[in-house]
């Protein structure tokens, strides 16, 4: 018989010793017969409501502390990119910052509106920049970063992958290549500023992806330069610029950090910063911004996060509020059978 | 009956065999025929008249050897001669292979069955694409992933079977039979057999291949067989050895001859075959040959020729899987597939349009571009490099976006859904309420893939005989000479088997032939104890002085009217293809068949010619009344016919199936006529089974009317409560039956299919004209009927018990007019307005035609459930077929696509398992579209963002596993395991099912639906990561992370909230996707080699990731949860209410109560 085979595995096997033929009757399991304990939660109005109005509670203090936190954040942006060419040439960015000879020293000034405690992290942020690029998020190799014995690139490389006489350029690829190389000096007061330019990669960047004994090679050595060059007799792993740089920026505009400033600014400072403007953004009209800016427990100066639990909690309130009343005035009650449609349509020939 | 204890039988044989030896010299100048068997496709009448053994009913699902052999088709068979035998022909040797590979090659073969689906095609097509260069979007390895999965998933399940079936095959192969080599009988292999070798076979041995039997046991060469295996039957089959080969032993002298048989086929009730022995011609039909599988019963010993072997065998020919059918929910998605179809290319045609004007914006800055940098520079002439041109770029942008974007159209979906189909097939047959004790049957779910089809039936039709009646035939009364004999108080006890009889009956049957109606009597009952196909068997019982007669026969109408017959005194006790012994009380009488016509559609009837004691040869015949009638002499006692007409009315109006038996004496010049046409006609070569009918005809003439017998088949257990239920669900019962009209009529009032309140609509009709005339009528009186009493329903405005619903009652004979001719429109009209439609003395052929009718006109889906070989059609031309595995054969099952067995399990079949699995399956549908859907936006937000270049933040990997492991197991757990009511509940409220025909689980409004939440959820689990990470040193895999968890808690968390019943593997799930999830987020981090090494540590360290992940999931969620809200609070929908009633417990007020009960009247026939 043809169903034989296909239920051999089940549980036939309880058949009552006297009957001749296996009773092929199945099993009886809560399993089998889909008799599992089971919760059913409904939705009624109580819960509902409940629900709504916890999700206000809970949110709307959250939102609030957020945006407080939000809001203590001290932060200082000042774009450069156009200030720092020279008047003469401001129509020709891209000619400026191509010509070697030309002077990129550039010297900002920025004051301090409200007090910053330290740690002040330096960043710079781009934008129009796409390290998101398909073309350019591929263009590197981990594994060449990793270890001296991966110093032959992967295609992924091209075109930063040999130099014209056949070597190995380390690190490869388009990423490195591009790396950013302005240079910013502060002071305050004619008194320097330190910039702690140590620990600003990721801790496990340093000691796992790029290796201590991978030293850059034949690095910038084209006939077209995309931007920093590095000191060949540091590791790679010490050089937290370029770790900074490798991880690729989710978005367009970005930022990246630069440095830490381990003392506190007080109001009304002025910050004198010596901008090198090596870097070229023209070429593809992106704009460079140099940016200072305390934390909090939330990071950096975003209201979203709060704006968006107060709209939520503030909707969920509503909601609630526009629940009870609906409820209050037009009850259903629950389970009610004259509410099925074979009952609805008998009563409904009655109207 | 074979539950009766044997103990219970009062009277004892004690002598059958003394009367064995003696076969009468007489009888061998005959030359005995054998009965043939004759096949015939087509009409093939209905299972009422199927009173002979095996007809043409049973042949319909196969093909079909009608034809005479002709030389080209024929296969020439030295007996005993392998060798020469096997020379010109490569017949098949006896080894047979069910298993589809090797180890060699079950690589290639299996690969390449599996790339036989669309879905594995696509996910090949994208994973060839991505291998390009120009294309790689992601790693080999990633991007092969999805499509190596499910291939080792597949391989792994089909190197099992084939693994199981190798092993069967080889057990199979090397049993061992009995081959006569060289003059004597040898263990032999079975796998080494071959097609011309002579086989002995010992009794409860089963059969290696087809063989053609020379010899048994059995001096007159019967041999017994059981064909369970083969065709489920259990009762014993009766096999003859020709005469001519009865003598011979081939172990001591050579069997000289060839046999010329037809070529193989399916048909495991066929065979057409001539032997030539001895220079002498032999004809040889279905009862000459033993199949492969069958197992020799009864019998010590038979020889035989093997004429079939290996996977030429008719049980290999037959062993074909199920038929396949597409249920009409995914024939609905792939309508929705398509419009996917269309939002992926449009996706990617976005994609590519603003990758082009990027592209054509910056057409002069690219070389040098730092994230782009076309030209190569470090050779002396810069040259670009992975560049192909503006026209290529844009192109392979758009196969880009057509790799990242490919789960839009859910191929994964397909391969859920098989998984949820087996599921959901394994809680149907494990269910306890759907298993027969009687039958030790379970449910079948024979085709796997119309699950859900079961939710949205909306026709159901129905055999009548085994389907809704139990197909357990009882003698219940008879009418003899004009006599009504239904007097049934008295009770005796008889072989294996009680019969009821009428007390003044058996008194006229124990006096015997003195009077003149004795004799009538005695006639009556001979021809009912002769005129048959029974073999009797006696049992031994524990007490040894104490034998059972069993009566084995392929017919359960004849074995009634066998046990009737012996319950009245004249009990067959002996059957050889020669002769017959009659026990008449105690006093064995001997009659020489002569002649046997079986029994077949065309004529209805079945004859036996009898050789009496005394000399006399007279012919009975029993038969259909229908066919009856045109054959007996009107001439002959008026009366006796005018009242036996009127006897048949009435036990057909209490539901009875009659039959009519007649009978002639022969005299010598006809006998001899008879005779000859007989012999030349059995051994004719073409147009055997029409010259045989001719014979038949002519000698089934000129009848005296006997009397007819009247057999109950009671109604099945639980019919009329299911099909109340199926009424109340809305689904239209309509019931084809070979019946006469007053059977069937009465089976419906009986089956409460028709009602006293009913209006019956009857239509017999002669002609074309005449039938178109009556369905006119018909619709003009069903509208009056339907229309007025929806007006008076409004007036008088009570709750419809003044509508009068109609029954329509059409014959065969009218249909033949009806079905493929314009009436059929009309038809149409007339049934969907009547309630019940029952169509009697149909064809089954006609049955199809009417199912077909009602596909063709209506997009409602049909189910078909019967038992019989007539069936077979009929179940195939339906949306469902379901087959009862009862007391007829299994052809019926074998075509069907769920078998069972008993009738009421419908119910639980369609109400509760059919409900489930529509809701279910259309809910995984549309979840599974979302769940795609949601990704593949997140995905598509971000690219617009990447100068569409379709980088992905999210790891290739995540973005691979997310339909492989990170959210399928929880849809298929809730796809298998969901309830949204409890079974009681749905059998309580057959309305509930309406769901299904309203197709509340899956229509396009839930779509769109469902594509809006989509739309409005990927922006925010999107946005909302975008938005908080503003300005900041994100990089683009932690932020990847966040949307590829914020994506997988989304839609886990969106399942759940749809979720009904919440069992702990449900929970185990839901939640350890999630949390599956975080471990492969976390893995995937922890590789240095990826971009995004220590991602999710870094970024699962600040506090905004978690404020991220909450809002998303609360923000998203919203809208779902006050929208479904809203829905079941204010417009609740019948589940919805009967969900709150299960767990709120009760139905308030007795006033609902009584709205309940309130017949249902079709709501929409409006």
């Amino acid at each position: 018989m043809a169903d034989r085979g296909g239920t051999s595995s089940g549980g036939g096997g309880n058949g009552a010793p006297e009957l001749a033929k296996k009773s092929r009757k199945p099993k009886y399991s809560r399993f089998s017969q889909q008799e599992l304990p089971a919760c059913k939660p409904i939705l009624t109005p109580g819960w509902v409501i409940t629900a709504f109005i916890s999700i206000g509670v809970i949110f709307i203090p959250i939102g609030l502390a957020s945006l407080f936190a939000s809001q203590r954040v001290v932060e200082i942006v000042d774009r450069y990119d156009r200030d720092c060419i020279p008047r003469n040439v401001s129509d020709d960015g891209v000619g400026f910052i191509e010509d070697a000879k030309a002077n990129k020293t550039c010297v900002r000034t920025l004051t301090v509106q409200k007090q910053m405690k330290s740690p002040i992290y330096v960043y710079y942020q781009i934008s129009n920049f796409y390290q998101n690029h398909r073309r350019y998020v591929k263009s590197r190799d981990d594994k060449q970063l990793w270890s001296p014995k991966n110093e032959r690139s992967s295609s992924d490389c091209k075109p930063e992958d040999f130099t014209s006489n056949g070597q190995p350029i380390i690190p490869c690829g388009l990423i490195a290549w591009s790396m950013f190389n302005d240079t910013y000096k502060f002071s305050v007061k004619d008194k320097v500023l330190e910039v702690n330019k140590k620990g600003i990669a990721w801790k496990s960047d340093r000691e796992h992806k790029f290796g201590s004994d991978v030293y850059p090679k034949n690095f910038q050595s084209g006939a077209l330069i995309g931007g920093a060059k590095l000191n060949s007799s540091i590791p790679l792993s010490q050089q937290e610029d370029l770790i900074v740089w490798m991880r690729p920026a989710a978005l367009p505009t970005f930022r990246k950090l630069y440095g830490k400033i381990e003392v506190d600014l007080e109001p009304n400072d002025n910050i004198t910063v010596i901008i090198e403007n090596n870097y070229n953004t023209y070429s593809f009209g992106g704009n460079k911004k140099l940016v200072l800016s305390t934390t909090s427990w939330m990071g950096g100066k975003n209201d979203f996060l709060g704006v968006a639990y107060l709209t939520i909690g503030g909707l969920c309130l509503f909601l609630a509020i526009s629940f009870i009343l609906v409820y209050v005035l037009k009850p259903r009650p629950l389970g009610d059978p004259s509410y099925l449609s074979w009952n609805r349509n008998a009563a409904g020939h009655l109207n | 009956m074979d539950s009766n204890p044997p103990n219970e039988t009062e009277s004892s044989y004690p002598s059958c065999s003394s009367s064995r030896r003696s076969i009468s010299s007489a009888q061998s100048k005959l030359s005995r025929p054998n009965s043939l068997r004759e096949v015939t496709l087509g009409d093939s009448g209905s299972k009422k008249f199927r009173n002979g053994s095996r007809g043409g009913a049973d042949s319909q699902g196969f093909s079909v050897s009608q034809k005479e052999i002709s030389d080209e088709d024929a296969r020439l068979i030295y007996i005993n001669d392998p060798a020469r035998t096997n020379e010109k022909f490569e017949y098949a040797g006896n080894s047979i292979r069910t298993a589809k590979y090797s180890v060699f090659t079950f690589l290639p073969r299996n690969l390449f069955e599996q790339f036989h689906r669309v879905a594995y095609i696509y996910f090949l097509v994208i994973a060839i694409l991505n291998q390009l260069p120009q294309l790689a979007v992601f790693g080999r390895g990633a991007s092969i992933l999805p499509l190596a999965f499910v291939l080792l998933v597949t391989a792994v399940k089909d190197a099992y079977e084939d693994y199981r079936r190798h092993r069967s095959d080889r057990i199979e192969n090397n049993r061992l039979a009995l081959v006569l080599v060289n003059g004597e009988f040898r263990d032999k292999k079975w796998k080494d057999i071959e097609v011309g070798e002579i086989i002995k076979i010992h009794a409860n041995e089963t059969l290696p291949c087809d063989m053609v039997l020379l010899s048994t046991s059995d001096p007159t060469g019967i041999a017994y067989v059981q064909t369970i295996n083969l065709d489920g039957e259990s009762n014993l089959k009766t096999r003859y050895a020709k005469q001519e080969t009865l003598s011979k032993t081939p172990e001591k002298e050579k069997v000289n001859g060839f046999i010329k048989c037809e070529k193989p086929n399916r048909n495991i009730y066929g065979f057409q075959a001539n032997m030539e022995i001895d220079g002498k011609r032999l004809s040889l039909g279905p009862s000459n040959i033993i199949l492969r599988g069958c197992e020799l019963k009864n019998t010590a010993w038979a020889i035989g020729v093997a004429v079939h072997a290996g996977r030429e065998t008719k049980a290999m020919l037959n062993s074909s899987g199920a038929p396949s059918k597409r249920s009409r929910l995914e024939t609905r998605m792939n309508v929705e597939i398509i419009i996917l179809s269309i939002f992926l290319i449009a996706l990617c045609s976005i994609v590519s349009v603003f990758a082009a004007i990027w592209l054509r914006r910056h057409r002069d800055d690219l070389d040098t571009l730092p994230f782009y940098r076309r030209k190569d520079f470090s050779e002396a002439k810069p040259k670009n490099y992975k560049y192909y041109g503006w026209g290529w770029e844009i192109f392979f942008t758009f196969l880009m976006s057509v790799i990242v974007f490919q789960i839009m159209i859910p191929i994964s979906l397909y391969i859920s859904m098989e998984l949820v189909r087996v599921g959901q097939a394994y809680f149907m047959i494990r269910d306890g309420g759907m298993y027969d004790e009687a039958s030790n049957s379970r449910f079948q779910c024979r085709a796997l893939n119309i699950n859900e089809d079961l939710g949205q039936i909306k026709y159901v039709f129905s055999d009548k005989t085994g389907t809704l009646t139990e197909n357990k035939m009882e003698f219940r009364c008879a009418s003899i000479w004009g006599v009504d004999y239904s007097g049934m108080d008295g009770m005796i006890f008889r072989p294996k088997m009680i019969v009821r009889t009428d007390p003044e009956l058996l008194q006229l049957a124990k006096v015997g032939r003195e009077s003149q109606r004795g004799k009538h009597v005695y006639d009556f009952f001979l021809a009912l104890a002769s005129c048959n196909t029974i073999v009797p068997f006696v049992v031994d019982t524990p007490d040894p002085s104490v034998k059972l007669i069993d009566y084995q026969g392929e017919s359960p109408d004849e074995q009634a009217l066998a046990y009737a017959a012996a319950a009245y005194g004249f009990m067959l006790i002996e059957r050889t293809s020669g002769h017959i012994i009659i026990d008449f009380w105690g006093e064995k009488q001997r009659f020489n068949v002569l002649g046997l016509h079986e029994f077949d559609s065309d004529r209805k009837r079945m004859s036996v010619i009898l050789g009496c004691p005394d000399k006399s040869v007279k012919v009975f015949v029993k038969g259909a009344d229908t066919t009856m009638f045109s054959v007996i002499d009107r001439t002959l006692n008026k009366s006796v016919i005018q009242t036996t007409e009127g006897h048949l009315h009435s036990y057909s109006s209490l539901g009875l199936r009659t039959l009519v038996v007649g009978m002639r004496e022969l005299n010598n010049s006809e006998f001899e006529q008879w005779h000859f046409a007989f012999v030349d006609a059995s051994t004719a070569l073409m147009g055997r089974a029409a010259l045989l009918r001719k014979v038949a005809n002519n000698i089934e003439s000129n009848l005296r009317v006997l009397g007819a017998s009247a057999i109950e088949d009671k109604l099945q257990q639980g019919v009329p409560d299911a099909i109340e239920s199926l009424r109340m669900a809305d689904i239209k019962v309509w019931v084809l039956t070979g019946d006469k009209q007053e059977t069937a009529i009465s089976i419906g009032y009986s089956s409460k299919l028709l009602t006293s309140k009913m209006t019956q609509i009857v239509i017999n009709s002669n002609s074309k004209e005449s039938c178109r005339k009556s369905l006119d009528d018909a619709i003009v009186m069903a509208k009056k009927l339907t229309s007025g009493s929806i007006v008076s329903h409004n007036m008088e405005g009570s709750s419809g018990a003044v509508i009068t619903p109609v029954g329509l009652i059409i014959d065969g004979t009218s249909l033949v007019y009806v079905l493929d001719s314009e009436l059929e429109e009309q038809l149409f009209k007339l049934a969907s307005m009547c309630s019940v439609v029952l169509c009697c003395r149909v064809a089954p052929l006609q049955k199809a035609g009417i199912v077909a009718l009602v596909k063709k006109r209506t997009s409602d889906m049909t189910l078909a459930i019967g038992d019989g070989a007539n069936d077979v059609s009929m179940i195939q031309c339906a949306d469902v077929g379901v087959g009862i595995s009862g007391q007829e054969g299994r052809q019926a099952v074998m075509a069907s696509d769920f078998a069972m067995g008993q009738f009421r399990f419908l119910v639980p079949l369609l109400l509760v398992h059919g409900h489930w699995n529509y809701q279910r399956m259309g809910y995984m549908i549309l979840y599974n579209f979302y769940r795609n859907a949601v990704f593949v936006l997140i995905l598509f937000w971000y690219v617009l963002f990447t100068c569409f270049t379709l980088t992905t933040a999210i790891n290739e990997w995540s973005s691979m596993l997310y339909s492989i492991i990170y959210t399928s197991v929880p849809t298929i757990v809730v796809g298998i395991l969901d309830k949204d009511l409890s079974k009681r509940t749905l059998l309580k409220h057959p309305q509930l099912y309406g769901a299904g025909h309203r197709q509340e689980a899956y229509n396009s409004k839930l779509f769109w639906l469902t594509m809006v939440d989509t739309l409005w959820q990927s922006v925010v689990a999107f946005f909302v990561p975008l938005l908080a990470y503003w300005n900041s040193t994100i990089d683009a895999p932690s932020i990847g992370d966040l949307w590829t968890l914020a994506a997988v808690i989304l839609v886990n968390l969106h399942l759940a909230m749809d979720v009904v019943r919440w069992t702990w593997i449900t929970h185990a799930a839901i939640w350890g996707s999630i949390v599956a999830t975080w471990i492969c987020v976390v893995c995937i981090d922890a590789i240095p080699m990826m971009p995004g090494y220590w991602a999710i540590f870094h970024i699962g360290g600040t506090p905004v990731f978690w404020w991220c992940l909450l809002i998303i999931v609360i923000a998203a969620l919203v809208p779902h949860f006050v929208v479904k809200f809203i829905y079941q609070y204010y417009f609740p929908c019948d589940i919805q209410i009967a969900r709150e009633a299960e767990k709120f417990g009760n139905l308030r007020g007795h006033g609902a109560i009584e709205i309940e009960m309130n017949p249902i009247l079709e709501p929409h026939q409006r």
